[in-house]
């Protein structure tokens, strides 16, 4: 049977290493240097909200693999595309994700991929339009410790 | 880590002018660079950090990956579809290996 | 909830960490590429005295994503590791300058059914055999080559795509063969044995809490047919002992070694408890 003090080491064990994990992380990427990252795929503009829809779970089963879709009203002609949709995550080392390119050939602008995240945060995600004007979308994304270790 | 092998799927015939799903899946740890070994050192970053898919030498679809895309990156995105042809889908490793696949559509 | 309530929570006493947070598992039907799976069936009833009237499988116990995952068998990344353990497969290795292709020829027709049927009595070994000891024997003794080590990327591959060729076929061990009824009892008494800082047995969270939360964790019954399994954790395949060993060392106790007489008992007791269930392999989980 365990005793209450080989039950109290344990859990000082723990939260020691708990300690030790905390100080080994880098530096997270803030909501500033998100903001940063906005600025640099707009050239400064704030993006209108609208025309993107972010589609993120809102518990990610695992931060190692979280399936995220982005998909925007757009006719997709030659005279009117979306040319990019960038997504990025303000609670992990580095916000950027990753940025798809889209061309009238791509028929709709839709794209999914799996992503990481470090923490419960929120995913943002960026269009730009052929004619250079820009929407967001932004989703909170809980990340949980799982009961087996992470 | 084995050579990374990368998986398409295209559906093989569509109707001219139709929009198809196409998905795509490579094997590749995408380490981070965020990750310390077992000896305490930080273990090199080593990504995908770009695909591209292209219909007869023209562009479709593009992504720039960072170290925050899960490994075995999965991409799935849509293709409209002119006429009969070839996909070409590329992957590029930070090491400057390039992964390809190809998958003919025929269009009726 | 931060360390410091958790531990508080530990110092509390009687299964702290399990949150009153209790959710069933869904009802839906699993079909990977449009074949419908068994996720759901009445509990073998020989030897009696099985926990749960109906055994069901962990991807009930999973969020939609992950289901999905697996229910697609393109979009599922553990079957690039089965693509690889084809290769594995007809590869020649070793001074007998033999493939497992060479004997058996092709798996899809010669494997179907296996992988559903093990862990199985060897008879020359005196003990049961899983996938990967059965390789490893095929190894030395036919191809005469190196046995696989513990989780060498070509075993944990070779062992998904043997057992893939299974795939929707319904677990069932023979416990009448040779000694293997000794093997499931020393099983089941590691199975409720409790060990570790936490104090905990495989039955503390697979029995007595499954369909609880264990933090975000939702509890399965703790099934084996979808082993080798791709979990988001590692992004990568996950053999059967190497998760018993990851559970036992979360239970803050010292893990027994893979293939060990204690987790090879364990993996009987383990298979008959999910007798029934398809073979999922490579399933999906978190």
């Amino acid at each position: 049977m365990m005793t209450r003090r080989r039950l109290l080491a344990g859990t000082a064990t723990l939260t020691a290493m708990a300690g030790v994990a905390i100080l080994a992380r880098p530096a997270w990427a803030t909501v500033e240097a998100t903001d940063a990252a906005i600025g640099a795929f707009t050239g400064g503009k704030t993006p209108e909200p609208g025309k993107i829809t972010l589609t993120a779970p809102e518990i990610a089963e695992n931060g190692n693999s979280v399936p995220v879709t982005v998909e925007v009203d757009s006719p997709m002609t030659d005279g009117d595309y979306v040319a990019s949709v960038t997504i990025l995550a303000d609670g992990n080392p580095n916000p950027e994700v990753a940025t798809f390119h889209f061309t009238p050939l791509s028929g709709t602008a839709a794209a999914t991929t799996r992503i990481r995240l470090a923490k419960t945060q929120n995913v943002v995600a960026i269009a730009k339009m052929s004619d250079g004007s820009t929407f967001s979308d932004r989703k909170e994304v809980k990340v949980t410790i799982g009961g087996c270790g992470g | 880590m084995a050579t990374p092998k990368p998986r398409v799927k295209v559906p093989k015939k569509a109707s001219a002018g139709e929009i198809i799903t196409i998905k795509t899946l490579i094997s590749h740890d995408m380490e981070s660079g965020q990750r310390k070994g077992k000896d305490g050192n930080v273990i090199p970053r080593q990504i995908i950090n770009k695909f591209t898919c292209e219909f007869n030498g023209m562009k479709v679809f593009e992504c720039e990956l960072d170290p925050a895309v899960a490994a075995n990156p999965y991409f799935e995105f849509n293709a409209k579809v002119p006429e009969s042809g070839t996909f070409k889908f590329t992957w590029v490793d930070d090491d400057g290996s390039i992964y390809t696949d190809e998958q003919k559509i025929a269009v009726n | 909830m931060n360390k410091r309530t958790l531990a508080a929570l530990v110092l509390l006493g009687a299964s702290p960490l399990f949150t009153a947070a209790r959710a069933e598992p869904v009802t839906e039907t699993l079909e990977i590429d449009g074949e419908a799976m068994i996720t759901e069936a009445p509990a073998p009833k020989d030897p009696p005295g099985h926990p749960f009237d109906v055994v069901k499988s962990g991807w009930l116990y999973r969020e939609p994503d992950t289901r999905a995952m697996e229910a697609d068998s393109f979009e599922n990344p553990g079957m690039l590791n089965v693509e690889h353990g084809e290769e594995v497969w007809n590869t020649v290795e070793g001074e007998a300058g033999k493939s497992c292709a060479s004997c058996h020829g092709d798996a899809a027709e010669t494997m179907k059914g296996v992988g559903a049927s093990y862990p199985k009595w060897n008879a020359k070994a005196g003990k049961p055999f899983d996938i990967e000891l059965q390789i490893n024997a095929c190894r030395t003794a036919q191809m005469k080559a190196e046995p696989y080590k513990f989780d060498a990327r070509d075993q944990v591959d070779l062992t998904a795509y043997i057992k893939h060729q299974s795939l929707g076929i319904p677990v069932k061990i023979d416990l009448s063969a040779g000694d293997m009824m000794s093997w499931w009892q020393t099983g089941k008494d590691r199975y409720y044995l409790r060990t570790g800082q936490l104090n905990f047995a495989c039955a503390s969270c697979h029995e007595k809490n499954s369909g609880n939360y264990l933090r975000a964790d939702h509890l399965s019954q703790g099934n084996s047919n979808g082993f080798p399994t791709y979990r988001l954790k590692q992004s990568n395949l996950v053999s059967l002992h190497n998760r018993f060993r990851g559970c036992v060392r979360d239970t803050r106790a010292e893990p027994p070694k893979a293939f060990s007489d204690e987790l090879m008992a364990l993996e009987v007791y383990v298979a008959w408890r999910g007798e029934g269930l398809s073979i999922e392999t490579p399933a999906v989980r978190q």
